[in-house]
């Protein structure tokens, strides 16, 4: 999943992304996080800060406002708050239900500046706002709950078709200026 | 319909939702896009269904294959709709695929404007919030300007969640809509003090943000923040704020020396390593900025090289990495420093992280010396043998380029170790750089005379195993040696030990191979060689070897003239021509030698590469006048440029080729020279300096170090810089004992002289004298050449809009634009809102002051002594001000009042903020005397100056602080004397009501009310603004030229309102009531009524009197011209009410509408003034004032207060001052005075008003 906070074309962000998966994904183990950013991405002002979780990589664009140890605490953060929202999160919740991710990616960072770092209010945000949802969905998304239900059900190989290399990108370019 | 609704949610049961789809998509791996084409057809379908839940959920895939790279802008519309659905569900959804896909050019946008208005003020914060959040990505400009009203109202809503994020937007809305920025800077700076932590860190990251860019207009917030910095323990917020800190510093170096010190205490006490990091580096910051003149802070130095170092033994790579950044940082300024820890760095060349080895080498640069370049270069070389990946070896080679040739190669003191360090490198494959090492050795070659013979040797080496470089030339860039290696031997050919075989080398057919422009030189440099080779042939008198020479051209150039390059064809053709031709000579038995040479004769001298940008323009040469007037419009335009170049073109240069003979073109020739000498922009080609040069230190007078060789020098393909590195010791070595030798001479000449020298034990910089004498040629510049301020800054750079200084008070135009409907509330109720715009005005700036009041207040508490302290330098200060202030009330600027200082005392409000600034950066330093000396003086100046200081006091609210700071004074001591001050002060106080007034007029009308105990006997009747308007035995009405006055731009087209503040005062016992003011309107003003009412109907005043007391009533005036002062006849009818009867009475009066009374006075800075002035559109006129009896200051200070004018620049007896009227035309004044003759010159774009004003100045002046 992917999140930019300027605007670029569908493929120059395919482009970045991709630049950006190569540039991290052939980084060792134990090298620092920082990455003077890519070409695309321009300037040596914008730096990738990543984090490397498993098989998921958080990677952050930032330019030099942002404090680079700040930044990799707030990954931290994230990735804690996607643990406590999906209980135990696992790739495959980013994947399915990356309009989740977005919700709570939008309630720590918001147009390309840190919005929220303390991880109980965000928590505390986003199940209001599910739980907003459910009310709404109340009667009227019963049924459509259940069909997806059982198409869960159907599929008992779904597990089985994670690629472990399977890497979701996220590069919210931060303050981005340009 | 039910059925529908069920029909509905069956359909649904069959779409696919996101989980699907993305199920789907990872199943069909292989046929991907078929797959998602399939998908976006049901997407497409889907869209066009009722059901918004069907919608939403297409919508929701559309944002999912959006992130996978998918355009989906053709859904931009029902993005809108889902957006625009009462669920939160659907609309959370609609904002978030807009937030993705919407930008600028996405022309739907201008859709939502309406429903984002809605969503912001929803009750339900959820709404609001998304909306914020889906604005926050996709703001346009006129989304901007359309909602920054609204988004302002929401950063004082009543939820922190809604708070934090308006104020956060604000940022992007101040990025596209610049004007929004000083309205609703108040309000951001308000919300630093936010209870809500989220708030309040939001608040920060704005500003810090806004700061970044701009950092001087936000140096007044330092104090803030510096509160905020020592009261916060939110490490996010500090981390902000101190790199905030970090951007002002380099701006107050007096910010620096304030911060060091909690800035330390921060770096000892913090454990989170983020906030230890960002101190150190702002600390950094601060001591780059002190760093002329500061030498006592070498303790912080220390502290924070000794932090990084720990941070870069820290086994976490990214400390280490931040280390290593930072400390690049201090090598800028204090290489010593850094230098002591060169083995760390060194050690880090070897880490395995590519990032750290990169920033490792960074540091390299800035640590090498003439001692250490070989050794560290060395070490450098090994890493390039050693290093695989391609790009970290070539940013080694940049960066053992950089570090070598760095300041004019200032560290190389063997030239020719480092051209073989280069032809070393150039035995790298694979390298990008190949160009770079060319120019590196045509620079050196070029630049150095001394090494060109070692020079031209290596490179003909080079040529001659030319194919070990081309081995796989097409790759890599090594080639471009090549180039230069050709062009050296070419060029320097006459230092070549053996031409023939070079020549040879350069005609090789391989070299058909190499690029075009390679060839190119190549071509042309074997034409030089073969001058050279003939030349030393020719000497042989055996024509022989001559001739096979140019056989041997002869046959091997036809390669080259095959070639597809053109340059190279070209090039080969003609010198092939060339040759034939010398051939033929030979042949005749011609010496020609001397002429072929001849060819090629004369130096080429570098140029530095911003010359041809530094020839100043020369006088009188207009580059964008046109040389030919330009086309009239009836003529096409492509027919235009054919007329001026093939007509006028041949007129002029035939006869000149025609008509001159020899002679002519000799005495032409000998004319032009003679100009050219003299003309200083001529750029000569510099015979004259190079002689001199040449002259004074030819190469014959470089002592060349005679370097015995013994070991062998040329042994093509093996690598010898080692062996230099090794004569250089041996060389230093011999020199040192040279110089000891000579020292001990010296000693043995002066045996009487300090005897205890140190020996020369650690070589010291200037020991090492270089191998070479090398002259380095300095680049050439033009002469004259203009002093470079390279302004590489981005015109398009969005801050730059927001470069705006926020301490300007607001203007009224300023502020941000209130939708429709409101506006015409606003006319509705003129008087009411005149005064909510004044409040809104006049409200930031008290805040400011509030804080900074409460403020020091603090900071009292916290330290008696130093509160003394500065409120004694205060009174200094304004002992100062008092003296040579120019306002007539010299009572301007005690304390804290802002307010008062920038109405009294127009010379921009700034100044008060930076002198207010200048008190809290200067405090500090004082050293504390006794306490009790202290408080004594403090005391007594405290009883002496309150005559000053009450009269500052704008309205009753700075009372509280200075009581507060009275009770500080007096410390528990002298509490007797206390109360006796205080009653003194409060009689004072009393009798300094007075001078209120004159302020009020200015600073606003509601400050006016208070001014209701006006009476005749008024002290400085001269000053008041008030004038009697029509007086009876029952009333007074008293009038001030229309202060406050405002325009609104987007309701009037032309016109602009003035509102007219009236006092009435009951002057009998009786009870007066049912007030009505009437004016009969011209056609030039009108009184404005509410809405519904006939134009001869009275307003009704909307009080009573009751005996003696007096009221104040405002009344709005709308003009349409602003050139011509006015009178406006008028009325006032109302009851005078007795307990026994009541009777109707009537008053007539005159409004006068001067033209000063349309003035603003407005700050205006000198640069922008000047600017103003040389626009040209101004008109002037100007005015002589005869027998002006009182000072300067106060004659400024009469212009200020009655004309509304802001002194913008003073000196001596001259000064400039500055209106605006509320039209926006400007109005300058430029005020000269010289024994009492007072001389007004006077521009303005409109020159009506500017006689109407001049006018009424001189009237002002003839009055007293």
């Amino acid at each position: 999943m992917s999140k930019f906070y300027e605007h670029y074309s569908e493929d120059t962000e395919q482009q970045i992304i991709r630049e950006t998966f190569h540039l991290v994904s052939k980084r060792d183990e134990n090298v620092c996080n920082f990455l003077e950013g890519g070409l695309l991405i321009g300037g040596s002002d914008y730096k990738l800060i990543y984090r490397h979780y498993a098989t998921l990589y958080f990677v952050f664009c930032v330019d030099s406002s942002e404090s680079e140890l700040g930044i990799l605490d707030l990954i931290q953060v994230f990735v804690e708050t996607l643990d406590k929202c999906f209980e135990n999160v696992c790739e495959l919740d980013l994947i399915f239900h990356v309009d989740k991710v977005h919700n709570i990616l939008a309630e720590m960072v918001m147009g390309g500046m840190v919005l929220e770092t303390n991880m109980n209010e965000i928590i505390m945000q986003v199940d209001a706002q599910n739980k907003m949802e459910k009310s709404e969905a109340g009667i009227a998304g019963a049924p459509a709950r259940a069909v997806s239900a059982v198409k869960n059900m159907n599929l008992p190989e779904m597990p089985r078709n994670i690629n472990i290399g399977d890497i979701s990108i996220k590069v919210p370019n931060l303050p981005s200026f340009k | 319909m039910a059925l529908k609704i069920v029909k509905g949610s069956i359909d649904r049961m069959f779409d696919k939702n996101l989980q699907d789809l993305v199920r789907g998509i990872r199943n069909h791996k292989e046929d991907e896009a078929k797959y998602i084409s399939t998908c976006i057809d049901e997407i497409k379908q889907e869209l066009k269904q009722d059901n918004i839940a069907v919608k939403a959920n297409a919508v929701c895939k559309l944002t999912y294959l959006q992130m996978l790279g998918y355009d989906v802008s053709w859904a931009a519309f029902n993005i809108v709709e889902v957006m625009s659905s009462s669920k939160f569900t659907y609309k959370r959804i609609g904002y978030l695929a807009a937030s993705q896909c919407f930008h600028e050019s996405t022309d739907v946008i201008m859709l939502t404007t309406n429903q984002i208005r809605k969503d912001l003020s929803s009750p339900n914060q959820y709404d609001t919030g998304v909306a914020l959040t889906g604005l926050s990505c996709f703001v346009t400009p006129d989304l901007a300007r359309d909602l920054a009203n609204d988004i302002m109202t929401l950063m004082s809503h009543t939820k922190p969640y809604i708070r934090k994020k308006a104020v956060l937007i604000m940022y992007k809305v101040f990025l596209k809509y610049p004007e929004s920025l000083r309205p609703a800077f108040p309000r951001l700076k308000e919300k630093l003090e936010d209870p809500d932590p989220g708030v309040q860190s939001a608040a920060v990251n704005v500003i810090c943000e806004l700061a970044r860019r701009n950092p001087k207009n936000y140096l007044s917030l330092a104090p803030l923040f510096f509160k905020l910095m020592t009261s916060s323990t939110n490490n996010w917020v500090l981390i902000k704020i101190i790199k905030l800190f970090g951007a002002l510093t380099p701006l107050e170096p007096r910010l620096g020396k304030k911060l060091i010190e909690p800035l330390t205490n921060l770096i000892h006490s913090t454990s989170a390593m983020s906030l230890l990091y960002e101190c150190v580096n702002t600390v950094i910051a601060v001591l780059i900025s002190l760093s002329s003149g500061m030498p006592n802070h070498s303790a912080s130095i220390q502290l924070c090289v000794q932090k990084l170092r720990i941070l870069i033994e820290d086994s976490d790579q990214n400390l280490k990495y931040l280390g290593l950044l930072a400390m690049s940082k201090i090598l800028k300024t204090h290489p010593k420093s850094v230098q002591s820890h060169k083995d760390l760095i060194l050690q880090c060349l070897d880490d395995k992280d590519e990032s750290i080895r990169l920033r490792a080498l960074d540091l390299l640069y800035g640590m090498v010396s003439k001692k250490n370049l070989m050794e560290i270069v060395k070490k450098l070389m090994l890493h390039v043998d050693k290093a695989e990946g391609t790009t970290y070896r070539d940013e080694l080679l940049t960066k053992i380029i950089d570090i070598c040739s760095q300041s004019n190669y200032q560290y190389i003191t063997n030239f020719e170790w480092y051209i073989s360090i280069l032809v070393e490198l150039t035995r790298l494959e694979g390298t990008r750089h190949g160009h770079l090492i060319a120019s590196q050795m045509l620079d050196v070659a070029i630049r150095v005379k001394a090494i060109r013979i070692f020079a031209v040797a290596q490179m003909a080496t080079l040529l001659d195993n030319a194919h070990l470089l081309t081995g796989n030339m097409q790759r890599n860039g090594i080639c471009e040696v090549l180039y230069a290696a050709a062009w050296i031997c070419g060029e320097f050919s006459e230092h070549l030990e053996n031409p023939m075989q070079t020549l040879e080398a350069m005609l090789r057919p391989k070299v058909a191979t190499l690029p075009g422009h390679i060839q190119a030189v190549y071509v042309q440099n074997a034409a030089k060689l073969f001058a050279t080779v003939l030349k030393s042939q020719e000497g042989n008198t055996e024509g022989t070897p001559a001739q096979e020479t140019s056989q041997l051209m002869v046959e091997r150039l036809p390669l080259f003239v095959q070639s597809a390059n053109l340059e190279v064809q070209e090039r080969a053709s003609c010198i092939l021509q060339l040759v034939k031709y010398i051939q033929k000579l030979q042949q005749k038995d011609v010496e020609v030698a001397e002429e072929v040479s001849a060819l090629f004769a004369g130096e080429l001298n570098p140029v530095a590469p911003k010359a041809q940008k530094k020839v100043p323009v020369p006088e009188g040469l207009d580059l964008d006048a046109w040389i030919n007037e330009p086309p009239s419009e009836s003529e096409s335009e492509d027919e235009q440029p054919k007329a001026i170049f093939t007509r006028e073109e041949p007129k002029h240069s035939r006869p000149r080729h025609t008509e001159v003979d020899e002679k002519e073109l000799a005495k032409r020739r000998e004319v032009r020279k003679q100009e050219q000498a003299n003309n200083p922009f001529y750029i000569k080609a510099s015979p004259s300096s190079q002689k001199v040069y040449q002259e004074t230190h030819g190469v014959e007078h470089i002592p060349v170090v005679q370097i015995d060789l013994s070991v062998p020098l040329k042994v093509p393909g093996l690598p010898m810089s080692d062996q230099y590195v090794k004569l250089e010791e041996e060389r230093r070595q011999k020199d040192r004992a040279d110089k000891k030798k000579k020292k001990k001479e010296k000693r043995k000449d002066k045996r009487t002289g300090r005897g205890k020298r140190h020996d020369s034990g650690p070589e010291s910089e200037e020991d090492i004298t270089p191998a070479h004498m090398v002259d380095i040629v300095t680049e050439e510049m033009p002469e004259n050449a203009l002093p470079s301020d390279d302004d590489d800054k981005d015109p398009n750079d969005p801050h730059k809009a927001l470069d705006i200084d926020l301490d300007k008070p607001l203007a009224d135009s300023e502020k941000l634009p209130v939708r429709s409907h409101r506006a015409a509330e606003a006319l509705k109720s003129p008087g009411e809102d005149g005064d909510a715009v004044s409040a809104a005005t006049l409200e930031p700036r008290k805040k400011r002051s509030k804080e900074k009041r409460e403020e020091k207040k603090k900071d009292k508490d916290g330290d008696r002594k130093k509160s003394k302290e500065e409120k004694k330098k205060k009174k200094h200060k304004h002992e100062e001000k008092e003296e040579n202030l120019l306002s007539g009330q010299a009572d301007e600027p005690v304390v804290q009042s802002e307010e008062s200082s920038q109405v009294a005392a127009p010379p921009t409000s700034t100044s008060a903020e930076v002198s207010d600034l200048d008190f809290w950066l200067s405090n500090a330093p004082v050293p504390s005397n006794t306490q009790e000396a202290a408080t004594v003086a403090a005391a007594a100046e405290a009883a002496s100056v309150p005559e000053a200081v009450s009269g500052t006091a704008p309205d009753s609210e700075p009372e509280e602080p200075k009581d507060a700071e009275m009770e500080e004074t007096k410390s528990s001591k002298h509490k007797k004397k206390k109360q006796k001050k205080e009653k003194e002060e409060k009689e004072k106080k009393k009798k300094k009501k007075h001078h209120h007034h004159h302020r009020h007029s200015d600073a606003g009308g509601e400050e006016s009310v208070q001014n209701g105990t006006v009476e005749e006997e008024e002290p400085l009747p001269s000053m008041s603004n008030y004038c009697l308007l029509a007086e009876n035995s029952y009333i007074k009405m008293m009038t001030e030229d229309a202060d406050q006055v405002y325009d609104i731009q987007g309701n009037l087209q032309d016109g602009s309102q003035v509102v007219v503040s009236v006092i009435f005062e009951n002057k009998c016992d009786s009870f007066l009531k049912s007030m009505e003011f009437n004016v009969l309107d011209s056609l030039n003003s009108k009184l404005q009524r509410p809405e519904g009412s006939g134009p001869h109907d009275g307003l009704t005043v909307p009080f009573q009197l009751p005996p003696g007391v007096s009221n104040e009533a405002r009344f709005v005036f709308t003009m349409q011209s602003i050139v011509m002062p006015q009178k406006l006849k008028g009325t006032l009818t109302f009851i005078v009410k007795n307990d026994d009867s009541s009777t109707h009475e009537k008053l007539d009066f005159k409004l006068h509408f001067t033209c000063t009374s349309y003035l603003i006075s407005t700050p205006c800075y000198s640069d922008a003034f000047a600017k103003l002035l040389e626009s040209g559109d101004l008109k002037s006129s100007s005015i002589k004032l005869e027998a002006v009896l009182m000072p300067f200051h106060h004659l400024l200070a009469r212009i200020c207060f009655h004309h509304h004018f802001s002194v913008v620049e003073r000196i001596d007896s001259c000064a400039s001052m500055y209106s605006r009227t509320i039209q926006g035309h400007h109005v300058c004044l430029l005020v000269k005075t010289a024994d009492q003759t007072v001389s007004i010159d006077a521009k303005c774009d409109e020159p009506t008003l500017l006689g109407n004003v001049l006018d009424e100045i001189k009237q002002t002046f003839s009055q007293c």
